[in-house]
């Protein structure tokens, strides 16, 4: 995490990127979040533009979809953790599946939410991330 | 073919969609086997199913649902672009949770989405479909599984 980040309030701040080929989903999720330390830095809607995005704006924190055309998020998890180890990563998808999961954090992830989800429970889901 | 249980499957993911992403849950009515594709919406979202199962999973919605659905999850885009993004939204949810049962080897697609009169579904001829017809807030919606 990029520790020299503080905000106006004296808290540390993370950059924050959302992935996830629903533009609907996107914007719920940049709704939904509470946290004022989490700067969002840019959506994208495939691994590809994620990749591209990354390369432009360095984020901390990533939420990241995995059925996504272009380039899935597993594909794209492992490409981002190679290019910053320390970049965290919420995946945020619908596939149930325990061996999914697994294999997302066996690429990297820091932890899984399942769609659907409340609001409770992805800002839950963050706090684990970033706390 | 469909088994009962993994019928249910996708009734419990229906629900669970409502309850959750809707706040408000919905009654599914007795599902029914028909040949071939049933009637759409307005708006329907489809999910092509490959590897230990094939054929086609979709949602399929009126707009006025649609907008209402919207409008629950805080949303006040109700353009034609957003209606899409909802309805393959949906069937991609409903799909994705299926493999908590089915497991990874049912392979889902992005969703592909149809919306006007009459729109094609991606179905092989013959083939038979589960109907499960679901009911929110005054309004009437299906999901559709059609697999070998």
């Amino acid at each position: 995490m990029s520790n020299d980040m503080i905000n106006g309030n004296g808290k540390r701040s993370y950059k924050l990127m959302i992935v996830d080929d629903s533009n609907l989903m996107r914007r719920r999720i940049e709704r939904s979040q509470q946290f004022e330390e989490l700067e969002l830095v840019g959506t994208a809607a495939d691994g590809v533009q994620a990749l591209e995005l990354f390369k432009r704006t360095d984020p901390d924190v990533v939420t990241m979809d995995i059925t996504m055309p272009h380039m899935d998020g597993i594909e794209c998890i492992a490409r981002l953790v190679e290019m910053k180890p320390a970049i965290r990563i919420l995946v945020v998808s619908a596939l149930a599946d325990k061996a999914t999961a697994v294999e997302a954090m066996e690429r990297g992830a820091n932890g899984f939410l399942n769609k659907p989800f409340t609001d409770r429970q992805l800002n839950e889901a963050i706090a684990e991330l970033i706390r | 073919m469909l088994y009962e249980q993994e019928l249910k499957t996708f009734v419990e993911g229906t629900t669970n969609f409502f309850e959750v992403a809707a706040q408000q849950p919905a009654s599914i009515g007795s599902p029914y086997l028909m040949e071939g594709s049933p009637s759409v919406h307005e708006y329907t979202g489809v999910i092509k199913i490959s590897g230990k199962r094939e054929g086609v999973v979709y949602f399929t919605a009126p707009k006025a649902m649609l907008t209402v659905l919207l409008m629950k999850m805080q949303e006040n885009d109700f353009s034609h672009e957003t209606m899409r993004d909802l309805v393959g939204e949906v069937a991609n949810t409903i799909s994705g949770n299926a493999r908590r049962d089915f497991g990874r080897d049912f392979v889902i697609s992005v969703p592909s989405v149809l919306s006007g009169e009459k729109p094609e579904i991606p179905q092989k001829p013959g083939q038979r479909s589960f109907i499960i017809p679901i009911n929110w807030r005054s309004h009437s919606a299906k999901l559709v599984v059609s697999l070998t």
